[in-house]
């Protein structure tokens, strides 16, 4: 299915990474969204409030970010698309609702501009500090998705992909940008709606009676019914089984949690998202994301040309982690270099998938700015000895 | 002993509500002289009798003894977070108007960890039916104070009683705006019936506070008898005042219990005021990609 041409705006514009990922979320559909304003993501959803109306849609300020990260649920479960945006401590209310959607298999996105923290932090400076509460942030066992862009067009294209993997694998997607890249005015190609592949919710076809709510074929992904289509659905985040009844007993959580595990492992090839190059043949990896891939870039750069063999391996999707591409790498490679905006956080996971086989050099910075490439220069350097 | 040699539990073919309940899910986990199953009846009744298409009635709950209620009833059903059923059906209303959307759950769940959601949902008029079983405690996690636990009652968490005033909570949600406020205890089954039927019919915010009582912790705790007492007890204390200021009916232990329908005023709701405000800016559109 292809975008709606009522509410894409074709053309090459000069815009943010805020208004940009609002284009995106306009292209791939979605119509309705809630929030609770917090810098600096509010531009996307003062955006979507002025523009979706013109295609029949509405944006609902919420009085806090629970009610938001539930309210757009209630919007997906209606027939919806929809989204919510925030920042670290409206991030950090957003959690229990992240776990809901997981459990519920609700697909949503939940764009994360991030922000210093810990804490109320740096509302207006740039981190990425936020990576590993995208990933386990919810209480209990479940698996999401994280894209990471760091241009504003990769704002707008990760967010209509977050949505079409949200309705593809049915869970909460999080578009995880950060202040930099929100609030960089680039270049912004809008394609025409007809170039814009837009996922189609997956809606069962069986009559109400022979359609159980959680049941599902060999992708483990089960189909999905709205309210009002008289299929009697019940959904809940208690522990459920194919019907959606909830059942307490280890042999339900088993199979459950199980599967919401399963189905991402199955698609781990349609989540390999990597901007790779000059890996092949290389002594250092630089591994990074978002903002901080256009720094490590620059250091990149500076590293080749002192004649050192470097490859530059960009995560566009964090989560699912690629263990696959980076276990490859570590048996022929001397270091990797992880630059991240927090203490060390993707780093933790690289250094498990390598599990010794080479080393692994973490660059923290606690955010506010971004890296001096110098900084990474000269963890390449020392990674290259 | 078995499911079906259980005859408090059992529900004959006969039982004249088993039309709206999701049979395959009874017995319900609720206590001998629990009044949440009680307010049930009325609810399927007021459904029975409604005249909607059930097809189109939703009812979301929060968690708790009366979170519960979205599991046995034969429509569509979200049992939600603590707290945030309010939000999850503003959600659902605002995609899908042509929906009934019912919020059933309980006093801790609507007043307390909820409570900001009441106030603004009230406050925006959105159209949902709010149905609030008012027990005095947080039932489910074995009886502790609640926000509505009144005087000095005893809970697990409160063992030399409370001493929180608690929430007159027909007075909030018509100073936050409500179109209907009226309160019924599990004893008036008739009137809750139909106070049910009428905020089904209500277009805009409607609040119904269904006084119920939790023989196994609230009744106990404080040696008020069974559920069966407290039925005495409701009949007893219970006035009837229509259209009564609802600033002058909080719960005052052992005090009249003033019910009745408080409220019941017109006001835009709050897709109408959308589009009021937003007028030519505002372009039908059917979603085209869902
Ligand atoms: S604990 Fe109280 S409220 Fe809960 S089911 Fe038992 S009697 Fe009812």
């Amino acid at each position: 299915m292809n975008a709606d041409p009522a509410a894409v705006r074709e053309g090459t514009h000069f815009m943010n990474g805020d208004a940009a990922a609002c284009e995106g979320a306009l292209a791939a559909g979605a119509r309705f969204a809630a929030g609770y304003p917090i810098t600096p993501s509010t531009e996307i959803v003062e955006r979507f409030a002025s523009r979706v109306p013109e295609v029949g849609g509405l944006f609902i300020q919420m009085e806090d970010e629970l009610a938001a990260s539930i309210a757009i649920q209630g919007m997906v479960w209606a027939g919806a698309k929809s989204f919510t945006v925030t920042s670290g401590p409206g991030f950090s209310l957003m959690m229990e609702h992240i776990g809901y959607a997981a459990m519920t298999e609700t697909p949503c996105v939940f764009m994360d501009v991030q922000r210093g923290g810990p804490s109320t932090g740096l509302p207006t400076l740039p981190a990425q500090g936020d990576m590993m509460q995208a990933r386990f942030g919810s209480h209990g066992d479940y698996q999401v998705i994280a894209l990471c862009p760091n241009s504003p067009q990769e704002c707008f294209e990760l967010s209509v992909k977050s949505f079409n993997l949200a309705e593809r694998y049915r869970l909460p997607v999080m578009l995880m940008m950060d202040e930099c890249v929100g609030h960089m005015t680039e270049k912004v190609v809008v394609p025409a709606a007809e170039k814009i592949y837009v996922e189609p919710r997956r809606r069962t076809a069986k009559a109400p009676g022979d359609y159980r709510a959680y049941e599902c074929g060999p992708d483990l992904v089960p189909e999905m019914a709205h309210a009002g289509e008289g299929h009697h659905l019940y959904v809940t985040g208690l522990t459920h089984d194919k019907r959606g009844y909830p059942v307490m007993n280890p042999a339900t959580q088993r199979e459950l949690v199980t599967r919401l595990f399963d189905k991402i492992k199955l698609a781990k090839n349609d989540l390999l998202m990597v901007d790779e190059d000059q890996t092949e043949g290389a002594d250092v990896v630089v591994v990074s994301f978002g903002i901080t891939s256009r720094v490590a870039e620059r250091a990149i750069q500076m590293a080749r040309a002192k004649g050192m063999k470097v490859g530059r391996l960009r995560l566009i999707c964090v989560w699912p982690f690629p263990e696959d591409k980076i276990a490859a790498l570590a048996s022929r490679i001397k270091a990797f270099v992880v630059p991240e905006l927090n203490m060390g956080q993707v780093v933790l996971e690289v250094e498990r998938t390598v599990a010794g086989r080479c080393r692994t050099i973490s660059v923290p910075h606690p955010g506010g700015t971004v890296h001096k490439p110098e900084d990474i220069l000269a963890a390449i350097e020392r990674g290259a000895r | 002993m078995s499911d079906s040699d259980c005859n408090l539990c059992a529900i004959g073919p006969a039982n004249p509500v088993e039309s709206v309940l999701r049979l395959d899910r009874i017995p319900t986990i609720w206590c001998p002289g629990c009044g949440i199953g009680t307010s049930v009846n009325s609810f399927a009744f007021a459904l029975m009798n409604s005249g909607l298409d059930l097809k189109k009635v939703v009812i979301v709950s929060g968690i708790g003894c009366s979170g519960r209620v979205s599991g046995y009833v034969d429509l569509d059903a979200f049992h939600t977070t603590h707290g945030r059923a309010i939000p999850f059906a503003t959600g659902l209303k605002l995609a899908n108007p042509e929906l009934t959307v019912i919020v059933y759950s309980g006093d801790g769940d609507l007043t307390s960890i909820g409570g900001n959601h009441l106030i603004h949902a009230a406050r925006r008029n959105v159209d949902i039916k709010v149905f609030c079983v008012n027990n005095m405690i947080y039932a489910m996690t074995g009886g502790q104070a609640a926000a509505t636990t009144p005087g000095a009652a005893l809970s697990t968490t409160t063992p030399y009683g409370c001493f929180e005033p608690d929430l007159n909570i027909p007075h909030l949600v018509d100073a936050a705006g409500a179109c209907y406020v009226a309160r019924w205890t599990t004893y008036h089954v008739k009137q809750l019936e139909r106070s049910m039927g009428e905020a089904l019919k209500k277009k805009g915010f409607s609040f119904i506070e269904i006084l119920s009582p939790c023989p196994t912790y609230f009744q106990r705790k404080n040696n008020m008898g069974d559920g069966l007492a407290a039925m005495e007890d409701y009949k007893k204390r219970s006035k009837i005042r229509n259209g009564a200021p609802t600033g002058e009916i909080a719960i005052v232990p052992g005090g009249d219990i003033i019910v009745g329908k408080f409220v019941d005023r017109e006001r835009l709701d709050y897709l109408a005021l959308m589009r009021q405000q937003l007028g030519s800016h505002y372009h039908e559109r059917g979603c085209q990609t869902c």
